[in-house]
């Protein structure tokens, strides 16, 4: 694997990489995302591309995985989003995880870890040490793939009430 | 899982634990068996108990046993699907049970609290051991064993207090993962 990091493309093997979105992404993105949780919401990602694909974009990462042959059918391999955020919660600055997701037929290929790694390179490079994300605790794949990356339990835990 | 009231607060059952470390160690030796006498030996323990969780194990179908002369266990699981929580449910009940006694004391409201409170511990508990496989204990022990081994090169922004760029690399390399 090669990083090339002022092109911010990074190649897993001679037919994938990962790289910034674009534009043209966002309906595979779209479609992956429905595929995966059989729920469509194009405007939400379409808003998610607006402010994390197109805005501050030395803190705020939204990358893809592609297949580099181009077929309309297997495209894009997977996504993940996350940014620098600093001072909440009194943690100095971070990179949070918040969206990651892989084509279900490329799962157990390495294109998770390859986006991991992809945008912990990124955070790295902002200046930044720790990554963090949240994941439910009935996720178990979410779960057992981000604890397979060396993710632990960290100092917070979340919190939350209904609402009466 | 055992409560404390001092030191660590769970506490897995030494079956549990002896199980977990059974297993770890014949997925260090992949293909290759291990007998009782040499898992208890490394751990300290007698070849009477560890035989007991060997045979548990081998119901459950995570162990194989050989037979014959250099017989042994072999591990017979998906190291990658099996949890902490799927072996140590096989010597202690993790259900979610819910933590209320029968006693007129945890009828009070007092005491249906402190069962939350308890229920809240032990969910986390669960999902921690679940979210664990074999195959990720193994990975962080053989990277903290290589850690140990082999001083770690200085990271340029952190000076080597961290550093990830060893560990994403390291980790990206290895096949089959999800």
């Amino acid at each position: 694997m090669t990083m090339h990091t002022n092109a911010q493309i990074t190649e897993i093997s001679p037919v994938v990489r990962v790289r910034r979105v674009q534009a043209t992404d966002i309906p595979y993105v779209i479609a992956l995302d429905t595929r995966v949780t059989r729920l469509a919401k194009a405007e939400y990602w379409n808003d998610v591309f607006r402010r994390y694909g197109k805005q501050r974009r030395h803190e705020r990462f939204f990358l893809v995985a592609e297949n580099r042959t181009q077929r309309a059918d297997a495209r894009l391999l997977g996504f993940i989003i996350g940014e620098i955020r600093a001072w909440e919660f009194g943690s100095t600055p971070c990179g949070w995880v918040f969206a990651l997701s892989v084509e279900p037929k490329m799962r157990l290929h390495g294109v998770g870890s390859a986006l991991l790694e992809a945008i912990a390179g990124e955070f790295r490079n902002a200046g930044v040490s720790k990554m963090r994300t949240m994941v439910a605790r009935d996720g178990r794949l979410p779960m057992l793939f981000f604890r397979s990356e060396g993710m632990i339990a960290g100092p917070y835990i979340q919190l939350e009430k209904d609402l009466d | 899982m055992e409560s404390h009231a001092g030191g660590d607060v769970m506490r897995l059952q030494i079956s549990t634990r002896l199980a977990i470390f059974a297993v770890l160690e014949l997925t260090a030796r992949q293909g290759r068996q291990l007998s009782v006498a040499e898992i208890g030996e490394k751990y300290g323990v007698s070849s009477h108990h560890l035989a007991k969780v060997m045979h548990v194990m081998g119901r459950a179908g995570l162990v194989r046993a050989i037979r014959g002369a250099g017989g042994g266990y072999q591990f017979a699981g998906n190291a990658r699907r099996i949890t902490l929580l799927d072996v140590a449910q096989l010597f202690e009940d993790l259900s979610s049970v819910e933590q209320q006694g029968n006693g007129p004391v945890d009828a009070t409201p007092e005491g249906q609290m402190l069962s939350e409170v308890l229920d809240e511990i032990d969910d986390i508990a669960r999902a921690t051991l679940g979210s664990i496989t074999i195959a990720t204990m193994r990975k962080l022990i053989d990277r903290r064993e290589t850690g140990r081994a082999r001083p770690r090169k200085p990271s340029r922004r952190t000076g080597g207090a961290h550093a990830p760029e060893l560990t994403a690399i390291s980790l990206f390399r290895e096949p089959n993962r999800p």
